[in-house]
């Protein structure tokens, strides 16, 4: 097998046999991936998410691959390509960040499919991060099935009447003018320095960031049209991804985040069909046929080794996979055995049962005696002793009282739990209701949370009010006294 | 013996960061080298320059890869050296290229330079 590892002599004398049978390997993996996973319908819309890094141009080289005509059994969708600059965020110059758009766009050009680049500093992009579930997930049904009905809701909308990619290229250049490319302005620009300035640590940034760009490629594929979105997640990469996200809490959304595809969104559903490759293969790969691609520097350039948790992570991983070459793969087979238990689709549990920033479920749901209500135990006991003002018996702060709020949405007790001292202001815990453990963590690094994209702050407003609503038709539950929680 | 140091800045070059260091060989018998660093911001260890050529000084054993870290760690790593080497060998993660074959399969550190060898770093780290 001509696998870049193996170690044969014969590829030092015969150069060129390994190089055709690891390209086709290669390519054979990306097909065998799409093949086994079957999610992409054809003539559906698939946008790329491209970073330039080496696992996403990779990605793109090998979509172009196999839609070109003399594929056998080509692939057909129908491919866009985002990339987002996050140069505001990373702290990079003006002059950086345009000259590595430029080298980008040469690259999005020579392809001739839509592109479109989108800045991470407009904060007005208008995102109902919790509307998705228009679309019923298709679970169970046969995938010619799932063809047929994706062809008819197709052909009801009238709205991209049968695109093949010739269409796609006649219409690339009035696209590549539309496509979200507004100059980069500077207030802007200062509105997201000023949000990450306000994140204290490495590792908060980072999933803020991570956050913020999922938004965005989310908010772009559903108003482009698209349904499916690819990331270039590489097999080493989502390993280190699996660890730190187990160590920042998010644990409960495993499978959706390191998965093959995941389906949180609803309408658009993301799927990863780099997740076999290793990093390793990807830079051969790369090398051998000169794939283009830019290096953008992260937040995370140059930093120290316990700067964040993704970084302790990766180093964590990368070192161990030099003595222990079977690291990575045995993490990446133990995350294809993660699934996601669907939950019933109740429509009762909808948008108030997602979280507001990564849209996975809420796993703050406080249940009596679980780990969650432990840590919020602790936090109140090591907050501030005694009665505080504003202490109502039998409802906050009181050990067993967080029970009580289960019933309820968990909304004003929230508030008065925030009046007990445990966070500074009330708004701050309603954000807090509403997100999942994780997220809130992240949240509770910011300084001030003023500086949030507007629409994080308008669809957290416009749930608080959903839920007041709700809650009046609840049955309040201080009234009725509980046997084994009541103090 | 003079060393010659040619510092190729090579631009233009889509195919991300690649350093390389060139030692050809002179008559003096002295090694050339290409070494690049693509790759991963790799570049940025070594004062963002795409290619170097790089002379090695003529000694009387031949070069190995060994060596050839030291070196690079003294001469051209502009910044933040335990980025790119950790002890001995490179830092995990950092694939070393030699001629475009792994180098695993040459001996990795105990592989004797040739005149005009390519050597290229590709770092596959997210960062730096």
């Amino acid at each position: 097998m001509c696998q870049v590892d193996e170690e044969y002599n014969g590829q030092l004398e015969h150069r060129v046999t390994p190089r055709g049978c690891f390209k086709e390997y290669f390519i054979h993996k990306f097909r065998a991936m799409l093949g086994k996973n079957r999610v992409i319908f054809p003539g559906e819309k698939v946008l790329l998410a491209v970073s330039g890094g080496p696992a996403s141009s990779s990605m793109l080289s090998q979509v172009q691959e196999g839609l070109s005509r003399d594929a056998p059994k080509k692939l057909r969708f129908v491919p866009g390509i985002i990339y987002i600059d996050e140069g505001g965020a990373s702290g990079q110059s003006m002059e950086e960040r345009k000259r590595a758009l430029a080298e980008l766009e040469s690259v999005f050009r020579a392809t001739n499919y839509h592109y479109h680049i989108v800045h991470l500093d407009l904060p007005s992009s208008v995102l109902e991060a919790g509307s998705s579930a228009t679309e019923k997930p298709q679970t169970g049904s046969s995938y010619k099935a799932a063809v047929d009905h994706f062809i008819q809701t197709r052909k009801n909308q009238n709205q991209h009447p049968d695109l093949s990619v010739e269409n796609v290229q006649s219409l690339r250049m009035q696209e590549v003018q539309s496509g979200g490319t507004s100059p980069i302005t500077p207030e802007h620009t200062q509105a997201l320095q000023r949000l990450f300035a306000s994140v204290r640590t490495l590792t908060a940034k980072e999933d803020l960031l991570h956050t913020l760009r999922q938004h965005l490629i989310l908010h772009t594929a559903r108003t482009q049209g698209y349904t499916k979105v690819m990331m270039g997640d590489s097999c080493s990469r989502l390993a280190i991804k699996l660890l730190s996200n187990i160590s920042l809490g998010r644990g409960a959304s495993l499978a959706t985040d390191t998965g093959f595809s995941d389906p949180r969104y609803g309408d658009v559903v993301i799927v990863r069909p780099m997740r076999d490759y290793s990093s390793k293969e990807i830079a051969y790969y790369n090398r051998m046929f000169d794939i283009p691609s830019v290096f953008i520097p992260g937040l995370d350039c140059k930093a120290q080794d316990k700067a964040s948790i993704q970084r302790l992570t990766e180093s964590f991983v990368t070192k161990l996979q030099a003595d222990f070459p079977s690291t990575v793969s045995t993490i990446y087979r133990t995350s294809e055995k993660l699934n996601t238990a669907c939950p019933p689709q109740n429509t009762n549990t909808q948008l108030s049962a997602k979280c507001l920033l990564c849209v996975c479920a809420l796993d703050t749901k406080l249940e009596e005696f679980s780990a969650y209500q432990a840590t919020l135990i602790s936090e109140q006991l090591s907050q501030r002793r005694g009665p505080r003002p504003g202490f109502t018996p039998g409802t906050a702060a009181a050990p067993g009282s967080p029970p009580a709020s289960s019933a309820g949405q968990g909304q004003s007790q929230g508030c008065e739990t925030g009046e007990g001292g445990c966070c500074p202001s009330p708004e701050t815990v309603d954000l807090k209701s509403l997100l999942c453990y994780s997220c809130g963590l992240t949240i509770k690094d910011m300084t001030t949370r003023d500086a949030l994209p507007q629409y994080i702050l308008s669809e957290a407003e416009r749930r608080r009010s959903q839920m007041r609503e709700i809650s009046e038709f609840l049955l309040e539950d201080e009234a009725i006294p509980r046997v084994n929680g009541s103090l | 013996m003079s060393i010659e140091t040619r510092m190729h800045i090579m631009n233009g070059k889509t195919r991300s960061h690649l350093i390389s260091t060139s030692q050809q060989s002179g008559q003096a018998g002295m090694l050339f080298k290409q070494l690049e660093t693509d790759w991963g911001g790799a570049e940025l260890l070594f004062g963002s320059v795409k290619e170097h050529h790089v002379t090695l000084p003529n000694q009387s054993e031949p070069w190995d890869m060994k060596q050839l870290l030291v070196w690079i760690r003294g001469n051209m790593l502009k910044e933040r050296p335990e980025l790119f080497v950790q002890g001995d060998t490179v830092r995990p993660g950092i694939l070393v290229l030699i001629n475009d074959a792994d180098w695993e399969l040459m001996g990795e550190l105990e592989y004797e330079l040739q005149d005009k060898d390519n050597v290229v770093f590709i770092s596959t780290l997210h960062g730096g």
